[in-house]
């Protein structure tokens, strides 16, 4: 079968845009791709939205020859739980991070250097407002449904706060209104590996031959660990030995862990910017509705949108417990609200990894309410 | 909740009784909702607005291809989630002798619902009478076909017991309807031989 070829497209957005913080700042240039057709009467729009270390290539190839389909391909295509035979789907790459979209890597017009420090702390919501920016610019004022997973299911539910008229429904998995304190903890640990990297430099390292590679590495592993679960990893590894069956008596790599630990840190190291991985984690930190609107019912209630609600039950990063708070605070607004928990033994990874049950219930959510829509 | 017992005319004949009690455009919440199948029912054929509480996986996402909207869910674990008195009607359909705390699970579908619809193999039904007596073994039939280590119906009861139970927890029978295989007996008020001869009783239930 060919192969489905895709291109990243960039829109420049040319004016200041406020920030949460009150700083102003502008222009960001969005990177983004879309899938599907827009329909004439525009209301087939699906906003889906990565997680953390995601980009804007959610579905397809780059080209024939390109060997990795894009972070969600399996649920997006045609006839896929994302249907795009159906449905025009837009994916971007977050504000901040360095994948296309602006961040702290791209040159600051105004110096001809990188921004590093100086760009500014951002929150969900800004990374939100660049969404609608960008829905903006291709003529989408509805969106049939918003879906995310993890940081992406932030986006997806601030979306609804941020815009409660503009969307018919939002699909939200394995994701919280805010990440526990041992998440944030976790985070913590990620940031302080890399700002106590020497090469990190005050995040002034984008000229200098070394990067911070060893404390964006450890970032890496110690997020890794925390997308696992125990079940996962004794199914992964084991206690198993990596290419040898004694021990080595040094501090090298003995264990299979090891090794995939530093192998993910080691690849990451080549797609990622630390200092993205500082600012959009902080991002998540800060995130939390219920403080901000004075509830979580507050925030939610404005809009009459549909949900799905999907968590994965040995997810301990964004337990099931904190999908069930949303579910019960939605079914509490009366809202029209639908929610499944995955068994699966992949911790909090198994959103991009259990499709088969995942598209199954994201099909039939979508495709029902589109029928339900034309019957009305 | 499981279900499987009777998926036949009585099953038809369960959902028909059902959906008559409810009139069109209500609000329901079907507690036990399996593969979804009744409040499919409902919403087609009484365009009501409903939600269903479903345990098991594969059950709720039958319920989504369906197109409806269910929230996996343990009933045990009550209705915390829901205001007093959100729902015009909340149903627990062959559900209750299988739920940990029939007690709680009760006095939250009365909290929750204005009515609510109850239904249950009645154990003092002749037939489960009569194989009890004479084989001494625990009672099985088309409606209760486990055997006594693998069954869900951890809580099985009569119609006699039921009505003892309203009374005592104070809730109104405002309705009953009794069925044995396909023959269907009304009744508000307890006797004995609605308690001898019906296989299955359908109550509507509220607290004032």
């Amino acid at each position: 079968m060919a192969k489905n070829i895709v291109k990243t497209e960039y829109y420049k957005i040319d004016k200041k845009i406020t920030f949460e913080s009150g700083v102003e700042f502008g222009p960001i240039t969005v990177a983004y791709e879309t899938y599907g057709k827009l329909n004439d009467a525009k209301d087939n729009a699906i906003l889906v939205i990565h997680a953390l270390t995601g980009d804007a290539h959610a579905a397809g190839y780059h080209s024939e020859n390109d060997k990795k389909a894009g972070w969600w391909d399996n649920m997006i295509g045609d006839g896929k739980a994302f249907d795009t035979s159906k449905y025009f789907v837009v994916s971007s790459n977050i504000l901040g991070g360095c994948s296309g979209t602006t961040g702290p890597s791209s040159i600051n017009p105004e110096t001809g250097k990188p921004y590093g420090l100086s760009f500014p702390v951002f929150t969900i919501e800004d990374t939100v407002k660049i969404q609608k920016e960008l829905l903006d610019y291709l003529g989408i004022n509805s969106l049939y449904a918003v879906a995310g997973g993890s940081m992406g299911g932030m986006q997806a539910m601030q979306f609804v706060m941020s815009y409660p008229d503009m969307v018919k429904s939002a699909i939200l998995i394995a994701t919280t209104s805010r990440l526990s304190p041992q998440g944030i903890a976790f985070n913590a640990v990620g940031r302080n590996s890399i700002i106590s990297d020497p090469n990190w430099n005050n995040g002034e390292y984008y000229d200098k031959e070394n990067k911070p590679d060893r404390g964006l590495s450890t970032a890496r592993m110690i997020g890794h660990i925390t997308y696992l679960c125990e079940e996962a990893m004794y199914n992964k590894f084991g206690r198993k030995l990596q290419d040898k069956d004694h021990y080595d008596f040094h501090f090298d790599v003995d264990f299979q862990v090891e090794s995939y630990l530093q192998h993910q840190g080691q690849i990451f190291v080549d797609r990622f910017d630390a200092n993205s991985y500082l600012y959009i984690t902080k991002a998540v930190d800060y995130y939390d509705p219920a403080t901000k609107y004075g509830s979580l019912q507050n925030a939610f209630k404005p809009s009459d949108a549909k949900y799905l609600i999907i968590s994965f039950d040995s997810d301990w990063l964004f337990p099931s417990v904190q999908s069930k708070e949303i579910v019960n605070t939605l079914m509490n607004l009366g809202k029209d609200v639908s929610y499944c928990e995955i068994k699966s033994p992949c911790g909090h990874d198994a959103f991009l990894l259990e499709y088969d049950v995942q598209s199954k219930i994201v099909k039939s959510f979508l495709d029902n309410h589109m029928t339900e829509k034309c019957n009305e | 909740m499981n279900k499987d017992y009777g998926k036949s005319k009585g099953l038809h004949l369960n959902y028909s009784i059902i959906s008559d009690m409810i009139p069109e455009n209500a609000r329901v919440l079907d507690l036990g909702c399996g593969d979804g199948s009744l409040l499919k029912i409902l919403k087609d054929k009484r365009q009501v607005r409903g939600n269903g509480i479903e345990i098991s996986q594969n059950e709720v996402i039958q319920c989504l291809e369906k197109g409806l909207s269910v929230i996996q869910g343990d009933i045990d674990e009550g209705l915390k989630q829901f205001k007093d008195k959100t729902y015009d009607y909340v149903i627990l359909n062959k559900t209750l002798q299988s739920t940990n705390n029939p007690e709680f699970v009760l006095e939250e579908m009365l909290r929750v619902g204005k009515k609510c619809i109850v239904s249950f193999p009645n154990f003092a039904y002749w037939r489960v009478r009569f194989y009890y007596f004479f084989t001494g073994n625990m009672p099985k039939s088309k409606v209760l076909p486990f055997e006594w280590y693998n069954t869900p119906n951890i809580h099985l009861l009569t119609i006699k017991d039921f009505f003892e139970f309203a009374q005592n927890h104070n809730f109104k029978i405002q309705s009953g309807i009794y069925t044995t295989r396909a023959h269907v007996r009304k009744g508000v008020q307890y006797n004995r031989f609605s308690n001898f001869f019906a296989e299955e009783a359908i109550f509507v239930i509220s607290r004032d």
